[in-house]
């Protein structure tokens, strides 16, 4: 009887064990595969910092730069438009952040430039809160690049920057 | 429907091809003597159109990719290549971009005929699933390949379709990135995009076999609803019968199809993709193409970016499940006077959504799409269901062969 015992259970562990480096075998096998669709080398390098000379910008104007094949607004903001971003309460805000945290100059505002609704490039001091409209899916953005109407789930997103001096900006 | 194969090999070399291979019986089984309902209308040839707009597709596009560059530098320019420098150029891409259209208008009224005659009901519930997965590839397929000639359109039409996979809750940037190669729609996106294109009408080719397969094991339905129940006085032999029929409806359609290579071009599509892909600006007024609009309307409608991605892919998904939603046990609208009402407020209803698609989202075109997609997910979840409950049918004919010697009298 104990034979028999031990002679299918040998064979279940062979079995079950073969499966097993089967299974992990296959699933290393098809990682290469799924892997290589991901940013490669080159586009990863290609996405070091830029920098910006800041001095040309007027106030009012906002300047478009491109890092990591994403465009970035640059926008030198009137005192006019300040004032209006932090007059608004939060409660009002679909995504609540106050002007403070978006801005690290007042007068500097720099966000990518794509909708977070579906990656369309807003256009500036448009739409119904003077910040940016987006003509895709009609998603309206207020001065401190704020969702404040639309479907777009979120605010414009921050990339890292940073001021090297009074008059030069590093994004990245 | 058939069963052993009344095939006769005529020569020596056919009986010994024939007991090795039994291929030549296997075609003369599925197309010679396939016995088809003697009632069905010239609905049932747009699977013979569907047929042939994918060989025309197929052969086109082999052809196209021979002249045709998948890199962001050179791709626009190599489709004015096409049009300008290559002998034929020119008639090649419009056959295949305006074929593209013609392949849609086909599958549209396929669908409708499906819906219409209850086409999906036991048995054919897989063979209707296996169509729509038909109708998913194609979609794909078509997306990919509007993407190729790099202009404005292919470009901010890529950026927002791909985007709606960022919606997925904390996974869905990272997919994006992973569909891209990049950080946004570039070079890697359009290189993956064209070898795709090249494939997925080949897993297209692999499903038709299988929906025709499936076909053939069930038998078609037809516009009396009725099952086939004696073969002679029921059916007509597949040859000649239903491929003369399916041959002239083929060229009338190829007619329609001409008519646009050659006198508009350009009518399907937008004048924008004629502008190389800027990724600084996107244009004004962006619209997919107008076969995707009626699902495009359906995204725009639901205020809320992961509730209009969900809303749109739900709006296929719940095709899958209409064998199950349409409770009532008669097929054909002929003999459901209530569902035949709804059938058509359900096709002006797309109609409806496809024009509101191509208008911009704002006040009440707004407001419009969003009653027209309440009233499209209304029909398959409420309206169907309930028909089947309490609708009264009208009598069903006892037989195929009854309906028809009923309309055009016994002689």
């Amino acid at each position: 009887m104990a034979t028999e015992l031990v002679e299918p259970s040998r064979r279940d562990f062979l079995f079950i064990a073969t499966g097993a480096v089967a299974a992990v075998g296959a699933a290393s096998a098809v990682w290469p595969f799924v892997s290589q669709m991901n940013p490669d080398a080159a586009t990863i390098a290609a996405g070091a910092p830029v920098e910006l000379d800041l001095g040309a910008i007027a106030a009012g104007q906002s300047v478009k730069v491109k890092w990591r094949g994403k465009i970035i607004f640059v926008n030198h903001r009137t005192p006019k438009e300040i004032e209006e971003a932090r007059a608004v309460p939060l409660n009002q805000l679909p995504d609540p952040a106050t002007d403070e945290s978006r801005a690290k100059k007042p007068e500097w505002l720099v966000v990518i430039g794509v909708c977070t609704h579906l990656g369309c490039i807003p256009l500036d001091h448009q739409g119904d809160y003077g910040g940016w409209f987006c003509p895709c899916h009609g998603s309206h953005y207020d001065t401190a690049g704020r969702i404040r109407k639309g479907p777009a789930p979120r605010n414009l997103d921050l990339p890292p920057y940073s001021f090297v001096s009074d008059t030069r900006l590093l994004i990245g | 429907m058939s069963g052993h194969s009344t095939y006769v090999p005529k020569s020596a070399l056919a009986r010994w091809f024939e007991s090795r291979l039994p291929l030549v019986g296997f075609m003369y089984d599925s197309f010679v003597a396939y016995p088809t309902p003697r009632n069905l209308n010239y609905w049932w040839t747009f699977g013979a159109i569907l047929s042939l707009m994918l060989v025309v597709q197929l052969i086109t596009g082999i052809v196209l990719a021979m002249h045709y560059t998948p890199h962001v530098d050179l791709a626009f320019n190599s489709v004015e290549h096409i049009m300008r420098d290559v002998n034929w150029g020119w008639l090649l891409r419009y056959m295949h971009a305006n074929g593209a259209s013609m392949f849609f208008v086909a599958v549209y009224i396929h669908m409708l005929r499906g819906l219409y005659y209850g086409s999906y009901k036991a048995p054919r519930e897989i063979l209707w699933i296996l169509g729509v997965v038909i109708f998913l590839l194609m979609m794909a397929t078509a997306f990919m390949g509007y993407v190729l000639p790099w202009g404005q359109m292919s470009f901010w039409g890529a950026t927002v379709i791909t985007n709606l996979f960022s919606a997925i809750p904390y996974v869905g940037d990272a997919i994006t990135t992973w569909l891209w190669g990049g950080y946004s729609v570039d070079n890697p996106t359009l290189n993956r995009f064209f070898s795709l294109h090249y494939l997925l009408p080949f897993m297209i080719a692999a499903v038709v076999v299988l929906h025709v397969w499936a076909l053939h094991v069930v038998g078609q339905n037809n516009p009396a609803g009725v099952e086939v129940k004696n073969l002679a006085r029921d059916t007509v032999a597949f040859t000649p019968y239903a491929t003369m029929k399916d041959a002239f409806a083929m060229s009338a359609f190829l007619l329609f199809f001409c008519w646009f290579i050659f006198y508009v071009p350009n009518y399907l599509g937008h004048a924008d993709n004629y502008i190389l892909a800027n990724p600084s600006t996107t244009p004004a007024h962006i619209v997919p193409e107008w076969y995707f609009l009626p699902f495009y309307a359906i995204l725009r409608a639901i205020p809320s970016k992961l509730g209009g991605v969900i809303a749109m892919f739900g709006s296929i998904a719940v095709l899958a499940f209409l064998p199950w939603l349409d409770t009532s046990r008669v097929r054909s609208a002929t003999y459901r006077p209530v569902f035949k009402v709804f059938f058509w407020a359900f096709t002006l209803c797309c109609v409806g959504l496809g024009y509101l698609g191509a208008m911009p989202a704002e006040g009440g075109y707004i407001t419009a799409a969003q009653i027209l997609t309440a009233f499209y997910f209304v029909f398959f979840l409420v309206i169907l269901p309930l028909l089947g409950l309490f609708e009264t049918p009208r009598p069903l004919p006892a037989s195929i062969a009854d309906d028809v010697l009923a309309k055009h009298g016994a002689h």
